[in-house]
């Protein structure tokens, strides 16, 4: 067992202990309050450039399996808990967590006092910081984290999207064509989309008007993914060409740019939302959902053109923006996850909307 | 939607006595309710029978009832208070029968008065086993292989179906009651039949054994608006065939993926919403097919729960409180989270630590029952214990149980167990088996052999493996070093380690441990429940402890007023037992109520889930921790508190009082000194000398050879008992030498190296209970409680009257000068309980108890005078004077206490009474008359007096001359009386019609088909002390089984005679008792 520190931009260390890996990793350390779910947290490529904390203390503890995965790879930069399991229990496990994280050279440490840097992080708000199993200098690390860009105006969903175009396989029957930009697309988007009768074009998030529009697609999705929607103007004007002119639907990072191609701004949260808990509400149902969320940017509603665009639902938590419909266009977004996956099934009636919106579209085109 | 305007005026009903499967958590509930509702503007009217409740004082409901929870006297109620509104769901099985029954009789609808938060046609589906096994399959859930049965026929076609193990679950009762799992042909016929007995409607589900799959539990909330939240979910550790109440529980699940919560939580609520639980909260188990994957629903409660209070204290999130907002129209988003305050409850709480529930068994006290669990529950209380680790809960857990283990000890060495008996203890479901998971593990069995034994999932079993790893490692590092290194020191603190384990394994002495690791720096740190693991900021200082970087112990803001306040700590009572239960904990409540009001900030310990002191409302601090010296010594040096009260929690804080004393901790109110004395034979002997007051010939024996001079001395019968116990623990009386050395032989676990006491027995006296308030100068004497049994049976089983009603006004205030007069000498300075014993004219002293008492919450009801508050005030420097008392002697009204014992979850357990205490809880009738008020206490007892009917009467031979006057009386009331020959010669004898049955055996008037034939109504049986019958222990056990009330000495007969009297005439009065306290206040005024 070796000793391991969790060093933060602000000079704040945490002292922990790496039981498989060593090494170094940097990136923003966040932390996320969900009780289950760790494996889809991992491939969430949402969490890229991230270090991910979990608040609760036990981690591992059914293992990990073939299905529960959200991307083809873990996206985290490294992973930080109070502990790890050392015997997993559970009837899909095929493999321990520690396992696959050492596998996948993953920075993970535990014996961290994780509610400390969460209430830290609350406090200070989200910020940069390393994960070391080698170097305990403060100096140095401060160092070395100088050199580490901030999360705020870089682009990370270049580092996620898909190289290439595919069309989701899972599922076969194929009512609806939708053209979905990847920005970092959870897996079980696709599935629920596929299950729901759609054939699923997955785009890299730098494809083209004509390349999009050459499938000639029923609706559009724009995907969740990693960082600031601001560092991925690119995204937004390709988006803005289809405003109108068939159904669109964005979740998460998706819901951002979004805003920006209505003309909004955003902003960075002090600590983001990340969790399966937040309560919404879908105002004009007076309904509550309890979602999943991870989110570390936030559309600015004032800075949204009045009148062309309503708030939809609101985060009760915090009063911040949670969806957004076009008044006049077969557009809507929502900030959270109905996909879920980790996390309540609450909003998946979303899921209908959009092929409600597409059925809409065809019948009266 | 905002609060109902239609409605003004709410009844709830109450949960009772206390008894095995219902304890304080519905005091808990309901006290959370009452509050809730008032707040709103809304006029609460209470009916309960339980006096220990903090739900029943004055100032909770606006009009308080302690009447019998029956449709009659819910009747009354209703008739005079005519509520708009019945809340059913916060009162538990009793309350939610009891408002099925009362719907049923047409008496709300008659009234009008409408069932909020559950209707009629919800809780019938949730409890009615048909109706609910549709409605799951309806939403396409799944369910075990099950089908009803309502005769013996039926059940027999049932059977054929389904494979052995199967299960038997009667509709309608409480805790499982009459469950159980059938091994064989055998089994069934005789479960089968107790089942369809025991059923309110003589019915019973027979089903497919699902036992050894996981199990678990999800909290639910859910709204007007249809908005549904989880609050918590629960793993038990004990997998299915152990009732959950029985079960080690974990929160929150630990072995299910997200796929698969999720999964459960979508059931939950297709469930919740199929059901149609408008409002509120509801709890779901499921059982999950270990290899497969496979979920099942057992069972939905569509009311809160044990499980629910434990919930609210596992996350901090407050169940009840909710659900009587969310019943008068609330939605969940319009109620704000009290603790994160910003935030709103429509969210699902999620935390950052690991909770572990232990059930606390009283199986010494009932030793002819095994220690087997199974589907029906056994256990009489629970602890919680909050750690940032599952290791390090499961030891704090361990050691606040407080049954002799410092956490996942070392008690037994497992070298001395054999292979054979760890695997029975594993494989059949035991109290114990958690210790024997590791002695299996220290014997180098595996974590899948045990999981293959005992279907204990094996993650908990690794985790355990773990610890047995971890103190092996520690043992040889000090075997090496002589010492133990900071480093795993540390760890060990982490994985939940106490200090008295420690000092086992470096031997030497806890202090010292305690010491070295302060030394190297390693202390408790505090950290917050706050519901929503640290993402937002939390204003309710609700802490438990734990060993890691920061402390937040002084993190939540001050609010109001920052000055500077004195600071008071309570020390509660830990998890629920016989002999020390909701009453300590009432107490506690009290002590912190009242020093709120004199403005000090109070700091409360305790590490029992059910109770109001853990509420976090309660107190301006809460600690969740057990309460063993070095948990409470981390807490009190890091408040740093100008108080502790020691007196109030039971004999667990006094336990450790001597010990925190002697560390410098200012204990206020009676000294320790005191308290010592009290519990010191000799010097107490010695003490009640000087004062010029008799006490039975006694003396104290450290060996077997003195105990036989001390017993021979003072002259059989005698009551012998080890010192430093509560409810009289192994105490006994012993007629002759024989049983002495038996006594000791039994009570040498319980001793622990204190010296065993011998009293003289004195046979045929009266039980007088004082509890009085002293300053230390001055004594109040606020109640004096005639027992209706005879000296003999401990006064925590025993009815007993306020105002006494037999003895004579010079022997009343003889009694009181004693109690004053010790009260000073003793310089007690809070409260007092004294048991005096009358015989004749003579007066003596059996015990003084310089602490709370079990009877301080009834005679706070009977007489309107808050005992503890005043008490608390009084430690904090209040004096006697300072107070306006009422004397208790100048009620109008009669209150009775009557116990409630346990023994039809105890099968073939003696039902008689003796020096040890038994009963589970209390109830109390109260009324203008003697006849009145007893014959409502029996109602509350539910051991309803017959008013006509067959009865049998048999008593011992020192009571035959004493029977013919009572046996005429209840013959000219309408008894047919059957006797065993020897009562029916002396009854012939004076002209009695009796008719001689035989006790057991196989003639045609044989007493025991007469109960099962359920001919008989009532049983009067006075065994006779020194032989034990064999034959009357059956009959005992059947009609503790058949519910026939069983009276066994001649007091409680004339007791009886006269409810019955009263019953048969009607004669009740319903008043409440604000109106009794109003009718005192305007006499006194008048005088």
């Amino acid at each position: 067992m070796k000793k391991a520190v969790v060093y933060l931009q602000d000079g704040t260390i945490f002292e922990g202990r790496s039981i498989f890996s060593s090494g170094e990793s940097a990136g923003e350390v966040v932390f996320n309050t969900s009780m289950t779910g760790y494996q889809e947290i991992l491939t969430d490529p949402s969490y890229a450039g991230q270090i991910v904390t979990m608040t609760y203390p036990l981690i591992g503890n059914y293992g990990v399996n073939k299905e529960d995965v959200e991307s083809n790879k873990i996206h985290v930069k490294g992973f930080i808990v109070k502990e790890f399991a050392r015997r997993v229990s559970n009837f899909r496990a095929t493999k321990s967590l520690t396992d696959y994280l050492n596998e996948n050279n993953i920075v993970a440490i535990e014996s961290v006092d994780t509610r400390a840097l969460t209430r830290h992080l609350r406090l200070q708000g989200a910020m940069k910081g390393m994960i070391s199993t080698e170097d305990f200098d403060p100096e140095s690390l401060a160092k070395k984290l100088r050199a580490v860009p901030s999360m705020e105006g870089a682009d990370w969903v270049k580092e996620v999207t898909t190289k290439e175009k595919y069309i989701w396989e899972e599922g076969t029957s194929s009512a609806f064509k939708v053209a979905a930009i990847d920005c970092g697309i959870k897996y079980n988007i696709l599935r629920i989309l596929t299950k729901m009768g759609c054939e699923v074009h997955v785009f890299p998030a730098t494809a083209t008007i004509q390349e999009i529009s050459a499938i000639n697609p029923d609706g559009l999705f724009v995907s969740n993914g990693p960082g600031d929607p601001a560092a991925v103007p690119y995204v937004a004007e390709t988006v803005k060409n289809f405003i109108g002119q068939i159904p669109i639907f964005g979740i998460c990072l998706g819901h951002q740019i979004l805003g920006l191609a209505l003309g909004g701004k955003t902003y960075k949260l002090k600590f983001g939302h990340r969790g399966a808990n937040h309560p919404v509400k879908d105002l004009a149902e007076d309904k509550i959902a309890i979602t999943s969320q991870n989110h570390g940017f936030c559309v600015d509603t004032d800075s949204l053109p009045k009148g062309e665009v309503e708030v939809t639902h609101v985060n009760l938590n915090d009063q911040t923006v949670e969806g957004l419909i076009h008044k006049k266009y077969p557009l809507f977004c929502v900030q959270y996850h109905p996909e879920a996956s980790p996390g309540p099934h609450d909003a998946r009636y979303l899921f209908h909307t959009f092929i409600n919106m597409m059925k809409g579209a065809n019948a009266t085109t | 939607m905002p609060r109902r305007n239609d409605i003004k005026k709410i009844l709830l009903i109450g949960s009772g006595p206390i008894i095995i499967g219902q304890a304080c958590e519905f005091d808990y509930s309901g006290t959370q309710a009452c509050k809730a509702l008032k707040e709103e503007g809304y006029q609460v009217v209470l009916i309960n029978s339980n006096p220990a409740t903090i739900m029943t004082d004055p100032e909770i409901a606006d009009a308080t009832y302690i009447e019998p929870l029956t449709p009659e006297f819910v009747e009354r109620v209703i008739a005079k208070e005519r509520p708009d509104a019945l809340l059913p769901t916060l009162g538990g099985q009793t309350g939610l029968n009891l408002a099925m029954k009362v719907s049923e009789q047409g008496i709300l609808e008659k009234y009008n008065v409408e069932l909020i938060g559950a209707g009629y046609e919800v809780i019938k589906k949730a409890e009615d086993r048909e109706c609910f096994k549709q409605a799951v399959l309806k939403v396409g859930l799944d369910v075990p292989e099950s089908a009803f049965a309502h005769n013996m026929e039926e059940a027999r076609e049932v059977a054929k179906k389904i494979d052995f193990p199967m299960i038997i679950r009667p509709s309608y009762t409480l805790g499982g009651t009459g469950g159980a799992i059938v091994y064989s042909e055998e089994d069934f016929e005789r479960l089968a039949f107790l089942g369809i007995e025991s059923s309110m409607i003589n019915e019973i589900l027979i089903e497919e054994s699902i036992a050894g799959w996981k199990e678990y539990e999800l909290e639910v909330m859910r709204d007007c608006k249809d908005n549904v939240v989880i609050i918590c979910s629960i793993e038990n550790i004990d997998p299915m065939g152990v009732h959950t109440g029985d079960s080690i529980t974990v929160a929150p699940a630990q072995t299910l993926s997200d796929k698969e919560y999720q999964e459960m939580r979508n059931q939950t609520l297709k469930l919740i919403r199929e059901i149609g639980v408008e409002t509120g909260g509801c709890n779901v188990q499921f059982a999950v097919h270990p290899n497969t994957g496979r979920i099942v629903v057992i069972e939905v409660n569509p009311r809160v729960s044990r499980s629910s209070a434990l919930a609210s204290k596992a996350t901090g999130f407050p169940i009840a409180k909710f659900a009587a907002k969310l019943a008068v129209g609330y939605s969940l988003d319009e109620i704000r989270n009290d603790i994160t305050k910003e935030t709103p409850a429509s969210f699902e709480p999620t935390i950052d630590y690991c909770v572990t529930k232990i059930p606390r068994f009283t199986f010494e006290k009932f030793p002819e029952a095994g220690d087997t669990l199974g589907v029906s529950m056994k256990s009489v209380g629970e602890t919680m214990a909050i750690g940032r680790t599952f290791k390090e809960s499961l030891q704090k857990g361990l050691r606040g149980l407080e049954i002799g283990h410092s956490g996942l000890d070392n008690k037994l060495d497992y070298n001395t167990i054999s292979d054979e008996k760890i695997k029975m203890r594993l494989q059949v479901p035991n109290a114990s088996r958690i210790f024997y998971i590791k002695y299996a593990l220290q014997k180098g069995m595996s974590v899948d052999e045990i999981y293959e034994l005992s279907r204990v999932d094996p993650w908990f079993v690794a985790n355990i493996k773990e610890i047995v790893d971890f103190e092996n490692a520690l043992i040889k590092e000090f075997k090496q070093s002589k010492t133990l290194s900071v480093e795993a020191l540390r760890q060990a603190k982490q994985f939940g380690f106490s200090d008295a384990q420690l000092s086992e394994i470096m031997k030497t002495d806890e202090l010292s441990v305690r010491n070295l690791r302060k030394e190297a720096g390693i202390k408790a740190v505090f950290k917050l429940v706050d519901t929503c693991a640290a993402e937002f900021e939390a204003y309710t200082p609700y802490y438990y402890s734990t060993y890691e970087q920061e402390d937040e112990g002084n993190a939540v803001k001050k609010t109001d007023d920052d000055a500077p306040k004195r600071k008071i700590m309570i020390l509660g009572g830990g998890p629920n037992r016989i002999g020390q239960g909701i009453e300590f904990d009432y107490c506690c409540c009290h002590a912190s109520f009242a020093l709120k009001e004199l403005g000090c900030e109070t700091i409360m310990i305790n590490s029992n889930p059910e109770t109001v002191s853990t509420d976090y409302d309660t107190s301006d601090k809460l600690y969740f921790e057990p309460l063993t010296f070095e948990d409470v010594m981390n807490i009190i040096e890091s408040e740093k508190p100008d108080g502790v009260i020691v007196q109030f929690g039971g004999q667990t804080p006094l336990n450790l009082a001597r010990r925190l004393n002697d560390a410098g901790v200012p204990i206020i109110g009676t000294s320790v000194e005191s308290i010592d004395l009290a519990e010191n034979r000799e010097k107490f002997s010695n003490f009640i000398t000087q004062l010029d007051i008799i006490q039975p010939k006694n003396g104290s024996a450290n060996s077997v050879e003195e105990a036989v001079q001390v017993a021979t001395r003072i002259g059989y019968p005698v009551l012998a008992r080890p010192s430093y116990v509560l409810g009289g623990r192994a105490m006994k009386i012993v007629y002759n030498k024989k049983a002495l050395l038996e006594f000791i032989e039994e009570a040498k676990d319980v001793s622990q190296g204190h010296p065993i006491l011998i009293d003289k027995f004195i046979e045929d006296a009266i039980e007088v209970d004082v509890d009085a308030i002293s300053d230390g100068e001055n004594t109040f004497v606020a109640g004096m409680m005639e027992h209706i049994e005879n000296a003999g049976i401990h006064s925590g089983d025993s009815a007993c009257v306020l105002p006494p009603h037999t003895l004579s006004q010079n022997l009343l205030s003889q009694i009181k000068k004693h109690t004053c007069k010790i009260a000073k000498g003793l310089k007690v300075v809070g409260l007092l309980n004294i048991q005096f014993a009358v015989k004749g004219e003579q007066i003596y002293v059996l015990e003084v108890n310089p602490r709370a008492s079990r009877t301080v919450p009834f005679v706070s009801k009977a007489t309107g005078t808050p005992l503890a508050k005043i008490a608390s005030k009084i430690m904090a420097g209040k004096k006697v004077a300072d107070f306006q008392f009422v004397d208790p002697e100048t009620l109008e009204h009669i209150s009775v206490k009557e116990s409630v014992l346990p023994f039809s979850r105890f099968s073939g357990v003696d039902i008689v009474l003796g020096p040890e205490m038994k009963s589970t809880g209390e109830v109390m009738g109260i009324d203008v008359t003697f006849g009145a008020a007893f014959a409502k206490a029996q109602m509350c007892a539910n051991q309803s007096l017959p008013q006509e009917g067959k009865l049998f009467l048999s008593v011992n031979d020192t009571d035959k001359r004493n029977i013919a006057f009572l046996a005429k009386k209840l013959s000219d009331m309408g008894f047919t009386i059957f006797s065993t020959k020897g009562t029916a010669r002396a009854l012939k004898a004076n002209g009695v019609k009796v008719a001689i049955v035989d006790k057991v055996g196989d003639g045609k008037n044989n007493l025991l088909a007469m109960i099962k034939k359920n001919e008989l109504r009532l049983i009067i049986n006075t065994p006779s002390g020194e032989r034990s019958q064999s034959d009357m222990r059956s009959i005992r056990s059947a009609a503790t089984v058949y519910d026939i009330p069983c009276i066994t000495t001649l007091q409680g007969a004339w007791a009886a005679i006269n409810g019955i009297e009263t019953s048969k005439e009607k004669g009740f009065v319903t008043k409440s008792l604000q109106d009794y306290y109003k009718e005192r206040e305007k006499q006194c005024a008048a005088s």
